[in-house]
């Protein structure tokens, strides 16, 4: 047992790697879903990105010409999905099943020429003055672009939904397709363009992994992340800063169990400690919050802590009862970041006040008459 | 009803094939991930295409690729069995139950699963000794090493990935004892990110050389990016030498793929358990680069030589396992059915293995 040999620098700035292409790829999905739109293909627009990326990169010898041409390819491919279910009314949840066959199988017969080269690196961009911040300088701000470029697509999202006519028209055509027609808003371009926006970013979070997380391409590429991206949309109940706090989840347990796997230790050990931690700072989250907007629901709070709290003290005494069993440890080593992000969000969502059961049209045919 | 259906369905269809096909041998592989993987299906593969070259019109090959393991495998070497292939090889650990549940269904095909431990009338099992080349991978790793510190990434936990985990650290620490091992078992035969990943978190604790036993080329790219060293997994992975590439671990299937196929072809298949290594050049050992000083590389040559002749074995004796029982007395070998079903770490290296 060598905890001391995870050095948590390298471990927040591979944590914020692993994360990026499943947020990428969420952000895009919540917006299409936000359109009313499910759309079941982000596995196939994320792959056929990764390989769309990859190619142009290795073609024009850019690799920021990969990220656009990957972008291009995700909302090409998405165009066909668009093409059956807003133009054909093919029902939405086969027609995104069968993108995903399309997209793996034509990403398979694209990449062929291209097993073994390698790809462009890509420059690291680390942010001026705040690069040389202890600690947060080399974890956070010495990234590639697309990290940076992630986040502040988290951010723009969510001022677009929240504050932008755009937006209001957006969740209009999600919220009741018939009353967004009858005011005259042009429902199926709006979702046209939802579904393509959405297929962009699937195809940029699959470039990130052929470029930057592997960098090279092999088939299967994206090995399930787009499912991984579909799930946490709705854990996080469509809303961008969920989405976001989902994904960091998913990819900082990941680099997590593999960090403690290099360093021998149980993951019964810590986390325990890890899920206790998380009820502290979501309190000191809460609170500021609360004392920002000057309100603070104190019981629903302290309940959600309390189960953080719970929850820790659960964990630690199964360790200590099984004494930290090799057999418990790796079943939840490989399950820990899916079982984990599924609970945190479920817990966040069930709590919040009218925490949507996502967009009413979710799925719906729309014809208009 | 089903099965009636089935044996019916295959009568009928091997009445057709005994009509038309009896000229030419079928032969269908089933794989576990991509024929372009620069790994362990690509082997087969290769393998594959040297049997067409070799037989030309007189065998007809057909393969599956991306099969999982589970009954999705049982559905699709039904499907070959019942178009007339003859024999049918399927080449992954898991294929094990789907294999002997489907051949129990079609008596008249052959089937040879690679890597496994149960065979029947119509089921042959082969594999490779690949703790042979792991031998000399440890040597070249434990030589190799400044940090001595070995990254090892464990893909699912079989006897036969334990073996080279074990087989490796005897040797690296033979020739360094301060060698410390750092093992992370991915649960998946091949998957690039998170091969990456986890390549990635053994360099950044330190590892300075990555041993793998999963299928994809990403473990190599995270070294070359380190300026570690590691080694090619099932094909030579050729595209990232001299370095950080320093040498392989080569399966060659093709002589086994085509001595069975003519056995079938002359009817004297028989249900076997071939397990090769290094001396019938199932296994080979790539090509080791000029990254590898000289004098270490003649002690690889020498090891590999030594086990050609027989004259040495990966697993002899003394040996402890991990919690320090003893395992092999002084000069003992470790026999065939011990090695088959290997289970345990050795002395010295830690955590545990997944049961």
């Amino acid at each position: 047992m060598d905890l001391g040999s995870i050095s948590l620098v390298a471990f927040f700035a591979s944590l914020m790697v692993a994360s990026t292409p499943i947020l990428l790829a969420a952000l895009g999905e919540m917006i299409t879903e936000r359109a009313g739109v499910l759309n079941l293909g982000v596995e196939g627009m994320m792959i056929i990105g990764a390989i769309c990326g990859f190619a142009v990169a290795v073609e024009s010898g850019s690799a920021a010409m990969g990220f656009i041409g990957a972008a291009v390819g995700g909302a090409l491919l998405s165009m066909l999905f668009a093409l059956l279910t807003q133009f054909l009314y093919a029902t939405q949840v086969p027609s995104g099943l069968a993108l995903t066959l399309v997209g793996v199988g034509l990403a398979s017969f694209i990449g062929q020429p291209y097993v073994g080269e390698s790809p462009p690196a890509v420059a690291k961009m680390a942010i001026p003055v705040l690069e040389h911040i202890p600690f947060f300088g080399p974890a956070v701000f010495q990234h590639d672009a697309m990290v940076y470029i992630s986040i502040l697509l988290t951010i723009a999202i969510w001022a677009f939904l929240k504050f932008t006519r755009g937006g209001l028209i957006l969740r209009a055509v999600g919220e009741n397709h018939d009353a967004a027609h009858a005011l005259g808003y042009k429902v199926r371009l709006v979702r046209v363009m939802a579904i393509g926006f959405g297929g962009a970013l699937a195809g940029l979070g699959g470039a990130y992994i052929s470029l930057i997380r592997v960098p090279q391409w092999t088939d299967g590429i994206t090995a399930g992340i787009g499912w991984i991206a579909l799930a946490i949309v709705v854990f996080a109940s469509w809303k961008p800063g969920r989405v976001l706090f989902g994904a960091y989840l998913f990819g900082g347990l990941t680099a997590l169990q593999l960090n403690l796997q290099a360093a021998n230790v149980p993951l019964l050990l810590v986390l325990p400690y890890l899920v206790m931690l998380s009820g502290v700072i979501y309190l000191a989250i809460a609170v500021a919050a609360g004392s920002w907007k000057k309100t603070l629901d104190v019981k629903p709070t302290l309940k959600t802590f309390a189960q953080f709290i719970g929850t820790g003290l659960v964990l630690l005494l199964i360790g200590v009862l099984t004494n930290y069993a090799s057999s418990l440890d790796l079943l939840l080593l490989s399950s820990a970041p899916f079982v984990a992000t599924i609970v945190v969000l479920v817990v966040i969502s069930a709590r919040s006040k009218g925490a949507s059961n996502g967009p009413a049209m979710l799925g719906k045919i729309f014809q208009a008459h | 009803m089903f099965k009636k259906i089935l044996a019916t369905t295959a009568l009928a269809v091997g009445l057709a094939g005994a009509a038309f096909a009896d000229d030419k041998t079928k032969v269908g592989f089933v794989y576990v991930g991509p024929i372009n993987d620069g790994g362990w299906t690509q082997g087969h593969d290769h393998g594959r295409l040297e049997l067409e070259k070799h037989f030309g019109d007189k065998v007809e090959t057909v393969f599956v690729e991306n099969v999982p393991e589970g009954p999705d495998a049982e559905r699709v070497m039904t499907q070959m069995a019942l178009t007339g292939t003859d024999i049918i090889f399927t080449t992954s650990f898991g294929f094990m139950d789907p294999t002997l549940n489907v051949a129990a269904k079609f008596p008249d095909v052959k089937f040879e699963h690679a890597t496994g431990y149960k065979s029947a009338e119509n089921v042959a099992t082969y594999s490779a000794r690949f703790y042979e080349g792991r031998a000399i991978q440890g040597t070249i790793a434990g030589r190799m090493t400044k940090s001595n510190i070995i990254g090892y990434i464990g893909s699912v936990p079989i006897p036969e990935v334990v073996r080279g985990i074990n087989s490796a650290y005897i040797h690296a620490k033979k020739v360094n004892p301060d060698v410390e091992f750092k093992v992370i078992w991915i649960y998946e035969w091949m998957n690039p990110a998170k091969e990456a990943d986890a390549a990635k978190a053994l360099l950044e604790q330190g590892a300075d050389v990555i041993l793998q036993h999963t299928d994809s080329t990403a473990p190599l790219a995270a070294a070359k990016e380190a300026g570690a060293i590691g080694f090619g997994q099932a094909s030579d992975m050729y595209d990232f030498a001299p370095a950080p590439r320093v040498s392989s671990i080569i399966d060659n299937w093709a002589p086994y793929y085509i001595e069975r196929t003519q056995a079938v072809m002359d009817g004297t298949w028989e249900t076997v358990n071939t397990w090769d290594g290094i001396s019938t050049g199932m296994v080979g050992i790539g090509e080791i680069t000029d990254a590898v000083p000289a004098d270490v590389k003649a002690e690889a040559l020498a090891l590999k030589d030594a086990i050609v002749a027989g004259t040495y074995h990966p697993f002899t004796g003394p040996l402890n396992k991990q919690d320090g029982t003893p395992f092999l007395a002084e000069g003992e070998v470790a026999d065939d059915g011990t090695l088959a079903g290997m289970n345990f770490y050795v002395e010295g290296l830690t955590g545990d293995v997944p049961q």
